[in-house]
């Protein structure tokens, strides 16, 4: 797999720039040219309108749209009328918050999130649980990065646990959480779930099916596509019942004076224009990463984890947060150096031309609970190699030089 | 020598100057990064209307923390009032070195704590 990411690179403009080594595919990836040159090509020659002009042009860019809207439902196993595409993960968790939650949570009841989620999976619940007097519970994390599931059946069995909110990938820690289990337990007692599969979706070959969340989100902008789009997969039945998020164009079958009636799914969710290049470019992106196998995707992260896991401890003091067990978490690893705050280590990689994110990753509930204010991190993704880990280590070295260390 | 990570600058960073907690105080501020989630609190004692003590406490990057070491040493025996006086050009020209854009909150954090602790007022430096 190791020839592969060397042949895939080239595929990536980006990575021409001299001496870049990008770690940092867990905030947004990169985009291979396939994907740049298909919103290109809408733009040039398929931009109009969609769904509702009758003209070829029209037609066309349609079925550009909708077709992306089918490969990218195939892509995670999964049906295109109960695809819904949005702004991003954050906008989609909102909508199903907003929509499903102000009419099915209220008073006295919870809704169960862990302590590893990104902001995205906690704030729209507590604004939900605010403004409903329903209380917002969390399911620890041990030592090792792994979701305390005692605690979890211990909330479901006080039986007050409307919806679970869980991330399928740590975007921290790197853990892969059981999501099947945690959807077989949450539904033995009646309450649904939300995956969050934002570093899921890139790195995995998904079966929602066989998941069988109630509702399944990710985002475009981490699996190779365009920023400004990304996706909620949900249950018929659901979606068929839950109020519209937004209104406006599109989402409706009829407008009167007063009130509205709704258009079938999946554009009941989908007021106003589309983002139709993005959801072209997202169409793209599947295809590229299809092409590759998501089997090989896994098993490239898979590998530069091990290797990763193998080589950074070489660095003196350095803590790697996380399952020690690469078979047991994604191409994502935080880590802390004594004497350096990640913020310089940020710095000092990226004069190097290594690119590695410090900070709190949009999870400072987590952050407290290890103790720490902030890590580095370095996350993968098909276009990085062994070598590219190897000039980590050696930014890693050089900073504690400048540091005196 | 590194053009940002100085030697005055790591030096403060590991051995930074008041820091710690005073009890009791006058006044105190909290405040943190929302960037990178780092915080920072001071207490201050009060004495003739100047700041007679100082103390910082909190964790952050070298630049945040050699910044409130720095100035923390500066701040002590000026007038309360002055403070508010004191904004982000000075706060950079203390420590001494160039801030690009992505490090300007790390160097205006404690400068922000001491302003909040003396005026109240919680807005970013400027």
């Amino acid at each position: 797999m190791s020839a592969t990411a060397v042949d895939v690179r080239a595929d990536f403009p980006v990575l021409d720039r001299e001496g870049l080594v990008y770690l940092d595919s867990a905030a947004t990836s990169q985009k291979p040219h396939q994907v740049i040159e298909a919103m290109d090509d809408y733009y040039r020659n398929s931009n109009a309108p969609i769904h509702r002009s009758v003209y070829p042009l029209a037609a066309e860019a349609t079925e550009l749209f909708e077709g992306a809207r089918e490969r990218v439902a195939r892509f995670v196993g999964w049906d295109a009328r109960t695809t819904i595409f949005t702004r991003n993960a954050t906008e989609a968790i909102n909508l199903v918050a907003y929509a499903w939650g102000r009419e099915n949570v209220g008073q006295g009841d919870e809704v169960l999130i862990t302590r590893m989620e990104h902001h995205s999976n906690i704030v729209p619940w507590q604004l939900l649980c605010q403004e409903r007097g329903a209380r917002l519970r969390y399911v620890s994390v041990d030592r090792d990065g792994e979701l305390a599931m005692d605690e979890l059946d211990e909330a479901l069995g006080e039986g007050r646990v409307k919806l679970v909110g869980v991330a399928h990938i740590s975007n921290v820690l790197g853990t892969l959480n059981p999501v099947e289990d945690v959807v077989r337990r949450a539904r033995a007692v009646g309450a649904l779930t939300l995956v969050d599969g934002s570093q899921a979706a890139p790195q995995l070959s998904l079966d929602l099916r066989a998941i069988d969340a109630d509702f399944y989100v990710w985002t475009g902008h981490k699996a190779l596509g365009p920023t400004g789009i990304g996706v909620l997969h949900g249950r018929a039945e659901l979606l068929e019942q839950m109020r519209p998020f937004l209104g406006g164009g599109h989402m409706i079958s009829r407008v009167d004076d007063q009130t509205s009636t709704w258009n079938e799914l999946p554009w009941k969710f989908e007021a106003g224009t589309s983002e139709i290049a993005e959801a072209v470019g997202l169409g793209a992106a599947v295809d590229y990463l299809s092409a590759i196998g998501m089997d090989s995707v896994r098993a490239h992260e898979r590998e530069l984890t091990a290797y990763a896991l193998e080589r950074m401890p070489e660095i003196d003091g350095l803590t790697v947060f996380g399952p020690p067990d690469p078979e047991r978490r994604g191409g994502v690893i935080s880590f802390a150096m004594p004497g350096i705050h990640p913020h310089d280590i940020g710095e000092l990689c990226g004069r190097e031309g290594v690119c590695v994110r410090a900070g709190h990753h949009c999870a400072q509930p987590l952050m407290r609970d290890m103790g720490v204010p902030a890590t580095a991190r370095a996350s993968f993704h098909v276009y990085n190699s062994r070598y590219d880990i190897d000039r980590l280590v050696d930014a890693l070295a050089k900073a504690r030089e400048v540091f005196e260390l | 020598m590194d053009a940002l990570y100085r030697d005055y600058i790591l030096d403060h960073y590991k051995r930074p100057r008041n820091f710690g907690t005073l009890d009791p105080h006058d006044l105190e501020w909290h405040d943190h990064n929302p960037l990178c989630g780092d915080e920072l609190g001071v207490h201050i004692v009060v004495e003739d209307g100047k700041v007679a003590e100082l103390r910082f406490h909190g964790q952050g990057c070298a630049i945040s923390q050699a910044s409130a070491s720095i100035s923390s040493e500066e701040l002590i025996g000026m007038p309360v009032g002055d403070v508010s006086k004191l904004d982000a050009d000075w706060a950079i020209d203390q420590l001494g070195i160039e801030i690009s854009p992505t490090r300007r909150k790390c160097a205006l954090l404690s400068l922000k704590v001491m302003r909040g602790a003396t005026t109240g007022d919680a807005s970013w430096p400027e």
